[in-house]
């Protein structure tokens, strides 16, 4: 899938794997789990109310727009959690087991 | 707050590790104290001097730019202050009682006790909806620049900024040097606007001259900017994000420029939360069309003991911040009986960026407008998807012209968010519907916790009764 985030600086680092929607991909040093996902795919969550794909929006923490799962069940916010080796992630609602945001009035 | 025989006794809190707060931090260690500083980044620097990862290797100069020595100087009085002070990154301020904050770390729940609270909760982009802002590869301008500066990254391969504000030219001016590619700049203000607001720029003429010499860097880079434009949509799909954007130009013609990613923001706004939660009192603030809380000229708030500084007060920029933070410790020290530091230069440098925060305001004007033209489709909250049309009917058909009462009827800042990105261009939204003045559209209350928290929380053993509150809360937010 095309990678929405351009690395244009410090692309020297070590890289590692890590887990999304069970597909392997790489990540660098340093990472938060944001740029991870993102160097790797457009988009990293569902919105629970449908209106599509969601990629984050403030990337400091405010917006809590990129909120994904790892495959524990565990929510993270990606942009703001570093990428750590052997990381699993889940970034569809219908692959989630656990963990889902309610959507109010269902 | 009675004067107190030993000083070092004093619990002095500062939360946030931006410029106010370091600063602050700074003179309350200059006067023997130990504060406590509760920041939620990683690492200090606030979002303007945030600092890269370590083992990144970008130098001072490609970080920073002209702003360098500024950031190095506050990360190196800092790193010096580190065994000074009782330092908590990666700790989120959720609520504030009464003399205590209530704070989490990672799973940990913790409430600390404080004589004097100086909050310096910095700001976030200020933003305008725009049909399509949902799309993935929308992004604030301040996120588009996290990227970059802390990251490394660009948000696309092809970006337009879009907006208005000193950020939307820094940020296409640090892309460009980058090598990342702006596809353009929509700049949403015009030309005649900053001609008009140069005598109150030329307050701080270096920082005047700062800001011209961005648009230099962009003409060299070749990069395309339009001012006084319109904003149409931005386009894209469900599935895959951003395509392109739409706007109108000064001259009436229609632009299409393809993207695979846009950053908006029109100026910044306060963090104005935990001011709310510490009880101040907010006034409506005419020349930004925001209710800000009152300070005086040193930053005290209406409530003892609680400390006002920086953008999360007033957006003055880092320069003013700096000062702001220091300011605010000397009145914290000052108003526990002592008296430290030269007050009257610091409020007379405050006050000239003062005057320069007005012609930034002049010269990118907030384009409230834009919020009554926006189509009924438009997403006003992006937490949960709600429309400009909702919002206006629950107006209409409700009477919901007060911006809590619509909250309640339509959602719209009830959201994750917490009304951050959609609370201002709801109350214009509102405001144009019900044909009220803003003024009297109020404004949404902060709820705690001011962002989401983990379900599983571990309280200390002093806390443990506090713990279920915390967690109720938690729920009520999270589940």
């Amino acid at each position: 899938m095309k990678a929405r985030f351009v690395r244009v600086a410090e692309t020297g680092r070590k890289t590692f794997d890590i887990t999304i929607d069970g597909i392997v991909a790489q990540a660098a040093e340093g990472d938060t789990l944001m740029v991870a996902l993102l160097t790797a795919q457009d988009t990293l969550r569902d919105s629970e109310f449908g209106d599509g794909r969601r990629a984050g929006f403030c990337v400091m923490g405010a917006c809590q727009d990129c909120w994904v799962w790892t495959a524990d069940g565990e929510r993270v916010r990606a942009c703001t959690t570093p990428a750590v080796p052997g990381m699993s992630i889940v970034t569809r609602v219908a692959l989630a087991t656990e963990g889902v945001w309610p959507r109010i009035g269902t | 707050m009675a004067a107190h025989r030993d000083v070092t006794q004093l619990k002095v809190i500062v939360i946030g590790a931006g410029p106010a707060g370091v600063r602050a931090a700074q003179a309350l260690v200059e006067a023997g104290l130990r504060p406590v500083v509760i920041d939620e980044g990683r690492r200090d620097g606030g979002q303007i001097y945030r600092r890269q990862p370590e083992g990144f290797s970008r130098s001072y100069e490609t970080l920073y730019g002209t702003e360098a020595q500024r950031a190095a100087s506050l990360h190196g009085d800092f790193d010096a202050l580190r065994a000074r002070i009782d330092y908590r990154p990666d700790t989120l301020v959720w609520n504030i009682g009464t003399k205590a904050v209530h704070v989490v770390t990672g799973t940990r729940y913790d409430e600390l006790p404080f004589d004097a609270l100086i909050v310096c909760s910095g700001a976030t982009d200020r933003l305008m909806p725009v049909p399509g802002w949902h799309h993935a590869g929308a992004y604030s301008l301040g996120g588009a620049q996290v990227a970059l500066k802390s990251q490394g990254c660009a948000v696309g391969a092809r970006v337009v900024m879009m907006g208005t504000g000193p950020l939307l030219y820094l940020v296409a001016a640090q892309y460009a040097k980058a090598g990342a590619t702006v596809s353009a700049v929509l700049d949403t203000s015009t030309f005649a606007q900053r001609v008009r607001a140069l005598p109150q720029l030329l307050a701080i003429p270096s920082t005047l001259r700062k800001g011209i010499a961005l648009m230099s860097v962009l003409r060299r880079a070749g990069v395309p900017v339009h001012r006084g434009v319109t904003p149409i949509a931005i386009d894209g799909s469900a599935e895959h994000g951003v395509t392109g954007v739409r706007a109108k130009l000064a001259n009436g013609s229609m632009l299409d420029v393809a993207c695979d990613a846009v950053a908006l923001g029109y100026h910044l706004r306060s963090e104005t939360q935990l001011a709310d939660l510490a009880g101040c009192e907010f006034r409506f603030d005419h020349a930004t069309q925001t209710w800000l809380p009152h300070i005086d000229a040193d930053g005290r708030s209406s409530v003892a003991g609680v400390y006002l500084a920086g953008d999360g007060a007033r957006v003055r920029g880092a320069d003013a911040a700096e000062r702001a933070g220091r300011l605010a410790a000397l009145a914290a020290l000052r108003d526990a009986g002592i008296e430290r530091g030269d007050v009257v230069t610091l409020r007379a440098e405050l006050a000239r960026y003062t005057r320069f925060a007005a012609g930034l305001r002049a010269a990118f004007p907030w384009p409230a407008r834009f919020a009554a033209a926006l189509p009924d489709e438009t997403i006003v909250c992006r937490c949960e998807a709600i429309t400009a049309g909702e919002l206006r009917r629950v107006v209409r058909e409700m009477g919901a012209q007060e911006a809590n009462r619509a909250k309640a009827f339509s959602r719209v800042g009830m959201g994750r968010c917490q009304g951050r990105f959609c609370a201002h261009a709801g109350a214009e939204v509102i405001a144009a519907e019900a044909r009220v003045p803003l003024e009297s559209v109020g404004r949404l209350r902060g709820q705690a916790p001011v962002k989401p928290l983990p379900m599983a929380l571990r309280a200390t053993h002093q806390t443990a009764c506090v713990k279920e509150d915390a967690q109720t809360h938690a729920q009520e937010f999270s589940e």
